[in-house]
Formats: structure tokens, sequence, C-alpha cells
């Protein structure tokens, strides 16, 4: 039991991590973080991981609706389809998007091309003069834009978010929904207001596992973002590997754990909060 | 059976909807196009820029790959924190496991808190602290330490977050065990330690599979804790990859990272095999 003594202690060393360097329990690190430069660029980290969060789950949804409900013998095949691409190198992913969002990049080479299909066929029906889509196809810019972060966030951790709201449809007692349709629910109504509300477990759990890893996200702005869409672990970073603030670079991590350990407190509420509901039923 | 009852869809067979269908298949092109681009480029024959025009079929940027020095040695130090790691956070994990199973004792909650701390946390805090405590302790990866010597800070910050998830998954393993066998192991004369190893190990096997090779893939994975924890000198694939694609994009790259993939594939598929035949077995 000795190792695990030490490995306790390394995770202590993330609470005590501040303490580096001279402990003056000076507060000046962290009055730095609110100044109106760091405030933009947690605004941006915020919005950009809750945007890709958003995209995920609403992409996810469907995505693991389709495996629950299919048939068992091709459920296994399709998770596993999915679940590939999320033990490939998350550096490699994020490199591989390189290529497809360059402004030459496959991406823009299709947009491109159904410029043009699209451009022939106005032609076709005599609209081609009156110049709808422009005189010249533009490519759009992905790289360097915190749209290109956002799909780079949503790439590589859309498999972390469908597995949870998977996991939740799986266990669900479909005899719900069957209900619902009996009871004269169309099959929208019976979507939303029982099938929804009920994956509302796991699409929490999804929101939870896709939003703290996309706030610390690093690799993504950093390649993608061109070192223009900055988030707040490139800071991190810098005052690491550049600048040598050790402190306000632990500050800034630690503002960054506050945010997850205040995270997983609300949803630990949410479940008391929820099992107590169940119980009064 | 009423006949507009028979008309009408059965509500859970979302699967058979053409809509969430091309959803699937949308989402299913949209993770893997970008890898198999990334494969398909890493033969691509143009030097530079070697990532936006297909200009005919080669293999040597493999061979370059293969005889770049700093890249294989790079690998070399990836497989061993990867096995070291493995090993290591089996074994933490299976204690971890067990220990947390089986015995009461003051500030459990607390523990299993601590525990699992590394797997919520972002990765970025994990690799920062690591470094203060590195650095704190004065254990930074010494250049002048002989080979697999140098890496052990890497190796520890690897145990450090890897550990966690094998506990879990062998204690999910654990929890389907039945004491029942161990009492009447007990019973029949067999001593502490026997009942480890005749009872209780071959029950947790495939958790303990389980484990390993999910921590394999982390420390094969991680980039992040090793940026942060790294030395001159200690360079693992992704951070080499990183580097090199830091100072430009060739097809060099995509043959490094095709490699990596590959060895990805083939450890998981001898996962998925084992598995299997552990479940055909129980």
């Amino acid at each position: 039991m000795v190792p695990l003594g030490i490995i306790f202690m390394y995770s202590f060393g993330e609470n005590v991590s501040l303490v580096e360097v001279k402990t003056t329990w000076t507060f000046d690190n962290y009055k730095r973080i609110f100044e109106p430069e760091l405030m933009t660029l947690l605004w941006r980290t915020l919005w950009i991981s809750i945007l890709a969060t958003a995209i995920c789950i609403v992409v996810a949804f469907p995505v693991a609706l389709v495996i629950a409900t299919a048939s068992p013998s091709s459920k296994a095949w399709l998770l596993l389809l999915i679940m590939l691409p999320f033990w490939t190198n998350l550096l490699i992913r994020t490199y591989s998007l390189l290529n497809i969002l360059g402004t030459r990049g496959r991406l823009n080479e299709l947009l491109g091309w159904i410029w043009l299909r699209t451009n022939d066929f106005l032609t076709f029906v005599g609209a081609g003069d009156l110049g709808l889509l422009g005189a010249k196809f533009v490519p759009i810019k992905f790289l360097g834009t915190p749209g290109g972060v956002v799909l780079g966030i949503v790439y590589v951790s859309l498999p972390f978010a469908i597995l949870p709201i998977y996991s939740a449809l799986e266990r669900m007692d479909t005899s719900y929904l069957e209900a619902s349709m009996d009871l004269g629910a169309g099959q929208l109504q019976t979507f939303f207001r029982i099938l929804v509300p009920l994956a509302m477990p796991g699409i929490l759990t999804a929101f939870i596992i896709t939003f703290i890893p996309a706030l610390g996200q690093f690799l993504t702005p950093e390649l993608l973002g061109r070192g223009q869409v900055d988030m707040i672990a490139n800071v991190i970073q810098r005052q690491f590997k550049g600048a040598n603030d050790w402190p306000f670079g632990s500050a800034l991590s630690l503002m960054l754990l506050y945010v997850t350990f205040i995270l997983l407190a609300l949803r630990a509420f949410g479940d008391a909060a929820r099992s107590k509901r169940e119980a009064n039923l | 059976m009423p006949k507009h009852y028979r008309n009408k869809k059965k509500p859970f067979e979302y699967s058979k909807k053409w809509s969430l269908r091309s959803v699937f298949l949308l989402a299913t092109l949209f993770l893997y196009v970008p890898i198999i681009v990334l494969i398909v480029f890493s033969f691509n024959n143009s030097r530079r820029g070697g990532n936006v025009i297909w200009k005919g079929f080669t293999t040597k940027y493999y061979d370059k790959a293969f005889n770049n020095e700093d890249l294989m040695l790079a690998f070399g130090n990836t497989l061993t924190i990867a096995i070291v790691a493995t090993i290591a956070s089996v074994i933490l994990g299976t204690c971890t496991a067990i220990l947390l199973w089986r015995f009461r004792f003051p500030f459990k909650p607390l523990v299993e808190g601590l525990v699992s701390l590394p797997i919520v946390i972002p990765e970025i805090c994990m690799g920062v602290s690591l470094a203060l405590f590195f650095s704190a302790m004065g254990w930074l990866g010494n250049t002048s330490d002989i080979w697999p010597f140098n890496l052990s800070n890497i190796m520890i910050a690897h145990i450090t977050f890897c550990f966690p998830f094998a506990a879990m998954v062998i204690r999910t393993r654990l929890q389907s065990f039945n004491r029942e066998m161990e009492e009447a192991a007990r019973d029949l004369g067999a001593t502490e330690f026997q009942v480890f190893k005749d009872i209780l190990l071959p029950h947790l096997k495939p958790g303990l599979v389980a484990g390993a090779l999910l921590s394999f893939t982390l420390s094969l994975d991680d980039f992040i804790v090793t940026f942060f924890t790294s030395g001159p000198n200690t360079v693992t694939l992704p951070v080499k990859i990183y580097s090199m694609v830091r100072f430009s994009v060739t097809p060099e790259i995509n043959a490094a990272s095709t490699i990596l993939i590959l060895l990805t594939l083939v450890l998981t598929f001898f996962a998925l095999r084992i598995q299997t035949k552990d479940d055909s077995i129980l």
C-alpha cells in the first residue's frame, strides 16, 4: 500500500501547486485573472466550449438513438465504429483536421465543387447571370477562426458525448414510449416529451464529460486556432513554457479546477434531488 | 389487431428511420474522413505542402520515418513508458480497487474521491500540477541519467493518471464477485493468499485485461501530461509529432501518425478478441 500513499501525495500535488516558487499567500495572481484582456479570453473559452458541447449533444443524440435501437447483433459493431476514432491519438486527430480544414483543404474543395455544380444548375435553369452565389468561389477560412476551433473540439469529443446518451437510452423502458403512442401522442410528441426527458441523465453526463475537457482544450486552439483563437489552456501553457510565470499559470489552472468541481458538485446535487423526487413518487 | 395500429410505426424503431440513419452516417463520415485522408496522404509523393495536392503513390516517407533516429527513439520511449505505466497501473489499480471494495476505513469517501480525481480534472491541470510537483521535488528529467531512468518522471506521471482508470474498471469487475466463493474456499482450508491467487484473480482476469489495455492506450495517446513533464531529451512520439507539426506539415508526420494509429488498431483488435473469448468461457 506504500505506492498508493505516494500516489495520493501526487494527487495532492494538484491542490498545493499554488504554493510553488514562494508562498506569499498573495491574491495578486487571482486579481490578474480579472483583467479585461483575460476576461475576454475566459469568455471566449466559455462560449467556444458551450457551443461545441451543444453541437456534440445535438449530433450525439440521434446517433446514440440509432445505435440503441439497432438490432442486437449490429449494435456492437455500430458502437465499435463510433468508438474506434476515440482510441486514436488526440493529437493525430487534431492534426488530421488540419488537412481537411485548410484554405486549400478537402472541405473547401468539396464546398467549391458544390458551388460549381449549383452554379451550373443555376445557369441551366437560366438564373446564372444573376450571380446569386457571387462571381467566384471564396474558400472559407476555418483555421485561425473560432469556427474552426469549435469544429475541432466537436470532432475530438463527439464519441464522449455519444456513449453516456447511448447507455441511458439502452437502459430505457420502451413501454413508456408505447404507452405514449397508445394514448394518442404522435411520433414527434413522444420523442420530445417522453424520450428526451427519459434520456436526460445521459444527456447531462454527456454535457459534463464533453464540457470539462473542452474547457481545458489545449491542442485544438493551438493547432487549428493558429494562435489567434487562444483559450485558457494556451495561456496556462505559455506561463509554464514561455513566460515562466508559474504562480500565475497555477492560479489559472486552479480556476479551471474550481469550475470543474463546481460543475461536478452541481451534478451530484442534481442527482440527489432527482433520486429524492423519484423516491417520493 | 386494429387496422390503424398495424400501420403505425413502432415507437422504438428509430434505427429504421432514414432521417436518423443519415445523421448517423454523416457523423460517422465526419469521424472517419479526416483520419482516412491522413492515412492516404502519408503515401503522397510530394515534398512540400504534401497535404494539399495528390502527386502519386510512394512509401518513401515510411522509409524516412523509420530512418529518422529521433522519431524512432521517441517511438521507443513511448512504448517503454506505456508498458511500465500499464504494469504499474494494473498492480496499483488492483490494490486500490480491492482496498476500496473490501475494507472500511475512516475517510473512505475522501480517498475514493481523491483516487478518481485524475479522471475528472482537465488534463492540462494534471500536467501543470505534475510539472510543479516534479520541479518542487527537484526531479526533472535528468539528461545525465541513462536511458530507461531518464523517463522515470514521465512514467510516474503516466501511472498517476492511468491507475485510476484501471482501478475503476477492476472495481466494476469486483462487484460481480461472489463473496460466498471466498468463504467456501476458506472453509476448505485455503489461506488468504491462496484465496487471492486461486479465487479472486481468475475472477478478475477480464477486468485486469481491460484495465491494462485502457492504461496502455491512455499512456500511448497522452500528449498534454507528457508535454509538461518531459525534458528536452525525453521525447515521446506524440510530443515529437507535435513539435514536427509546429515546424512544418510534411507527409513524414502522416506516416508517423499512421504507424501510431495502426498500433492502436491492432491493440483494439486484440482487446476485442480477448474480451469475446472471455465472454464465451464464462
